[in-house]
Order: C-alpha cells, then structure tokens, then sequence
C-alpha cells in the first residue's frame, strides 16, 4: 500500500480516557505503545476531585453521610453505613439490634449491586454484553429496595448516627427474599456464560495477575488482595455491625489475575446472599434508632406538639452531634475493600479533620505494574477487573 | 480501632521503648491502639524496623494521610503526618504520628512500601509536605497550576475565584501560533 510506508515507526502515545468507555468514569491513562505492546502507562487522576475532605470539615457529622454517598456511588450505602459505624465507634455508642440487622442486609445488598456492576462490564470490555444484561435486572430490583427506603436511587444517604434515617417499609422482607429466590439461578447462568468460555478465559485467565507480598505493598484490600490467595476481610478480621453471628465464607483466588477477580467476586455474591438469607427472617423488633436526643432526632410528631422535643430537634439540626475529642481510625469492608475514616475531633459540631482511606486510590496506583509488558487489549481488561471507581478514587 | 490485642500492646510498647531510646520519642496507648510520636529524622529507620521486627512485623502500611494543627499549637508543630501500619500476621494494627513545621520536610516511605507513592503525593498536594526522596513530588488530584493547598487550615473555603487559584488557565494563547487552521 501507498500509504502505509509514510507510517512513522516508533512509539505511539495515545490516551486512554479522561472521558473513554473502558474508564467508567473521568480518569486517564497516557499509554506508550510499541505496535500493541504497552511499553508505559500513566494514570492521570483528579477529574472527579471535590475535596470532600476539606468540606467535612464544616459540616456536622450526619451531612457529611452526603459526601460519602458520592465517593463509591455504585454502592453508596456501603459508605454511609462505614461513616455512621466510625462515628459511632468513636463516640461509643451501640445502635439497637434492628438497626444492626437492617445495615448488614443493605450492605450485603449494595455489596451485590457493585460487584454485578463490575463482573457484568468485564464482560462487556472483553467483547461479551449479555451478561450484564442478565445481572442488571437484579440491580434494578435492589436499586428499587433503596427507593422504598430512603427516596433516593443512587445517593441514599441512608443512615444516620445512632440508627437509621426511617424503619424499614411493609414489605422489606418479601422484596428481599423475592431476590434470594430468584437471583441464584440468574447468577448460575450467568457464571455459566463466562467460566468455562473460551474467550473470556483467553482474555482474562493470567491477565495481570500480582503476588500477594505485592499486593500488601501496594495496600491491596478487598476482593483484589483476596483474588491473589489471602483471606483478608474486615468483616471477619475485625468483626462488625452482626458480621460474627452469620455464617460466611471468605473466597480467595490463585494468582491475583482478572480472571481470579472475576471469580472471587462472583463467589461473594453468593456468599451474600447467604448472609441475607440467614438475616432476613430475623428482623428483631424494636427501635431503628437510639432512642437519645441528643443523638438521634425525636419523632416529628412529638416535635410539633412538645416543647423538650422541639428544642431537641433544633439542637441536633443546627449544633449536630457531639463526637468526643480525640483521634480515631475505623474501618470496614466495602465493595472494593477496606474502607477507613480517620476522624479527628475537637468536640466541635464539625469533624477538625476527616480523611478517608479510599480502597481504590491504593490499589491503583500498581496500575503500570500490572499492565506494562503486556498488550493494549488486556489493559482494558485489567482496568475493568481492578474496579476502579472515579468518585472513591479522587475523594 | 475494635479488636486490637490490649496484652499484645503492653507488650509492644515495653519492646518499642527500650529499642528506641532517642529524644522525641514516645509510644502511647489511645482508644485501643498504640500511638508512636517520632522524629521526621528517625522515620525510616523506624519504619524499617517495625516492618522487620519479627515481635512487631507490621508488614502493610494501610493509610497515610496528614493534620494541619494551625492556631491549635505552635508553628513549629503545625501539622502532623499520620501513618497507618497493619500486621497480617497478628491483625494488629498501630499509628505512627510525625510533626513536622510548615516548609520542613519528611522523609519518603515509598521505598519500603510502594503504596506510599500516591498518599504522599496526596498530602504534598493538599498540605504542602514535601517528602524527600520521593521519586515523583508533583501534585496529584489538584491541577498542576493551582495555587495554594486546599486542607490547610488557612485556606479558605470561599473568597477567591478559579482565576487566581488556578494560574494561566490558556496552556497556548490563541494567538501564539501554535493551533491549527
């Protein structure tokens, strides 16, 4: 061909986002390429930076559930119940056995939402779209749950310090139990499509695998580090909300590969519906919410027509709660793995400082490691399986 | 933090003190964990040693991040940065705190973990620490022309506009020549 001579040899940089359909959201990578050949890859990250940080830090401790909704919004109630379960912690309290209950179902729920998200557009970067369509639906029935709960979809803000915004509405158990039902045989077909398929084994199996002693260098939590072989899981290493009176196990992987992400993932989504299935008739009774004042606001009821409630109400709203002074780190297991809120208090209604280990900023940063070598196809394939959240990446 | 060892503490402390017997140096107990107070100076020595130390073996650094203390110490004690550390083989975890002045710097732990690389960078960004050593102390969620460093406690949250927080927005002005017809 005529043209083809005039082609400049050498290295190709081209970029890969901000705004591309493998990023899932606003974040770069300026690739070197040598033919298909990675030779460099850098990420470029801040596109979605609010400094949420900065803004916690003139909030009270209940507004600032907003800013967490927006960090992972594929599974934002995860997030809200991490901050409340940190404040919590830190100001000792111990919220009623209803309230537990509730939050570790909707956990497990929205831990389900993110992984068929992340499993379900694995197999759309690799080629394969029926999958996800076979998983979306259930997202869309649990995406409803949230609705009847809270009103919002997306950005539930779902708790609040000291128990839940509001009870759970006639008819929770029967929403849920409708997905335990009938989501197995779904999730089995779908696992059906993309184990033992050829391609997608071709595409993902060896895919930028990482050891574990890597993995722990670069801070790997969650279903990655567990992909590599090592059991680690806040929710039995450093037990919360009900999380030691259910039975689960922990899935590991091999070799740390896309395929072994793929696979632990899908295997805690069964394993979350097992700690549903074991919850969800055990609903105890009783409050939602701390029945305290000064933590918890009164029933709007009682506010219109009492004095004691009123006053209470219009502390809490306008002076928040009081979270004793001092330093403190808690920690729980989001979708993507170990969620932390180092919180600093001066006994302000405003957190002094807020800041947040978000599980996807560490383990991103090995992205170069895991994709240099290799080709421009498994790139694609390694973002997608990595999960990478622009919201919980940038803060 | 919930589910720290209180015996395995006593004992890691007692074991802490005696090896590190420098001025500035104090470990002490807060809410269930054990917090180390050091010298920017002693920082990689000392993080070396609890990741080697087979009693202490606090193999992850699980976060890293900073506090600006302004107006509520001195100056030369203004910020605190704050590291993590986890053991996978005990489940114990323990935080080291290093108090630098605005302008001091500290020393980088990127070369024990790699996974301080972004954090550090982070708190470059928002603080204005500078880690020595590090192999790449640029800004990282912030442009590279923002002026100023947003968690500070001095920076406000309102009151000057992108045109001065952000310098030369123009990277070509257009009539430099450079775009295309």
């Amino acid at each position: 061909m005529e043209g083809a001579r005039h082609l400049p040899g050498g290295v190709m940089r081209i970029n890969i986002g901000p705004s591309h359909p493998a990023t899932h959201g606003i974040l770069q990578n300026i690739i070197d390429l040598d033919g298909e050949t990675v030779l460099k890859a850098v990420p470029v990250i801040g596109f979605v930076h609010r400094t949420f940080e900065k803004m916690a830090e003139s909030y009270t401790y209940n507004q600032f559930l907003n800013c967490t909704d927006r960090m992972n919004y594929v599974s934002a109630p995860m997030n809200n119940i991490a901050w409340t379960n940190a404040v919590e912690e830190m100001m000792g309290l111990t919220i009623p056995p209803r309230a537990q209950v509730v939050r570790t179902i909707i956990n497990e729920l929205s831990r389900i939402t993110d992984h068929i998200i992340c499993n379900g557009v694995l197999g759309v970067d690799v080629g394969a779209y029926t999958g996800l369509f076979y998983l979306y639906h259930y997202r869309e029935l649990i995406t409803n749950i949230q609705e009847k709960m809270t009103g919002a979809r997306l950005t539930t803000t779902f708790t609040r310090v000291g128990g839940l915004e509001m009870d759970i509405y006639d008819g929770f158990a029967d929403d849920v139990k409708e997905i335990i039902r009938s989501f197995p045989k779904i999730l089995k077909d779908f696992e059906g499509l993309f184990i033992h398929n050829r391609i997608f084994i071709d595409r993902t199996k060896g895919v930028g695998a990482i050891d574990t002693a890597t993995a722990l260098s670069y801070g790997y939590t969650g279903p990655n580090l567990r992909a590599t072989g090592y059991d680690y899981d806040v929710r039995k290493a450093y037990p919360y909300l009900v999380y030691d009176q259910v039975d689960f196990d922990i899935p590991v992987g091999v070799d740390g590969s896309a395929y072994d992400r793929f696979l632990v993932r899908n295997e805690e989504m069964h394993q979350s519906l097992r700690i549903i299935e074991q919850l969800i008739d055990n609903i105890p009774d009783g409050p939602f919410q701390l029945d305290d004042y000064h933590i918890t606001l009164p029933p709007k009821m009682d506010v219109y027509t009492k004095m004691e409630e009123l006053i209470y109400h219009f502390k809490i709203i306008m002076d928040g709660v009081i979270v004793p002074e001092g330093e403190f780190y808690s920690a729980a297991e989001v979708a993507n793995g170990e969620i932390g809120f180092h919180i600093v208090s001066d006994g302000g209604k405003s957190p002094y400082r807020v800041h947040v280990r978000r599980p996807c900023f560490w383990y991103y940063q090995s992205f170069p490691e895991l994709v240099e070598g290799g080709m421009l196809s498994d790139l694609i394939a390694v973002m997608s399986s990595l999960n990478v959240i622009a919201g919980e990446l940038d803060g | 933090m919930r589910g720290l060892n209180s015996v395995l503490n006593i004992e890691l402390k007692n074991h802490l003190v005696k090896m590190f017997p420098v001025r500035g140096f104090t470990v002490e107990e807060n809410r269930g964990i054990l917090v180390i107070q050091a010298d920017a100076s002693d920082l990689v020595n000392l993080m070396n040693f609890l990741k080697t130390d087979p009693l202490c073996d606090f193999n992850v650094l699980i976060d890293l991040t900073a506090v600006d203390y302004l107006h509520k110490r001195t100056q030369d004690k203004r910020f605190d940065v704050v590291y993590m550390l986890w053991s996978t083989a005990t489940m114990q975890r323990i935080r080291v705190k290093v108090t630098v002045a605005e302008g001091l710097e500290v020393p980088t732990v990127s070369g024990i973990w790699k996974g301080a690389n972004w954090p550090e960078r982070e708190v470059f960004d928002l603080f204005g620490i500078v880690f020595s050593g590090h192999p790449v102390m640029e800004r990282i969620v912030m442009p590279e022309n923002f002026r100023g460093h947003p968690l500070r406690k001095d920076f406000p949250l309102e009151g000057r506009g992108e045109e001065y927080l952000i310098e030369s927005i123009m990277i070509h002005p257009p009539d430099s020549g450079s775009g295309s017809k």
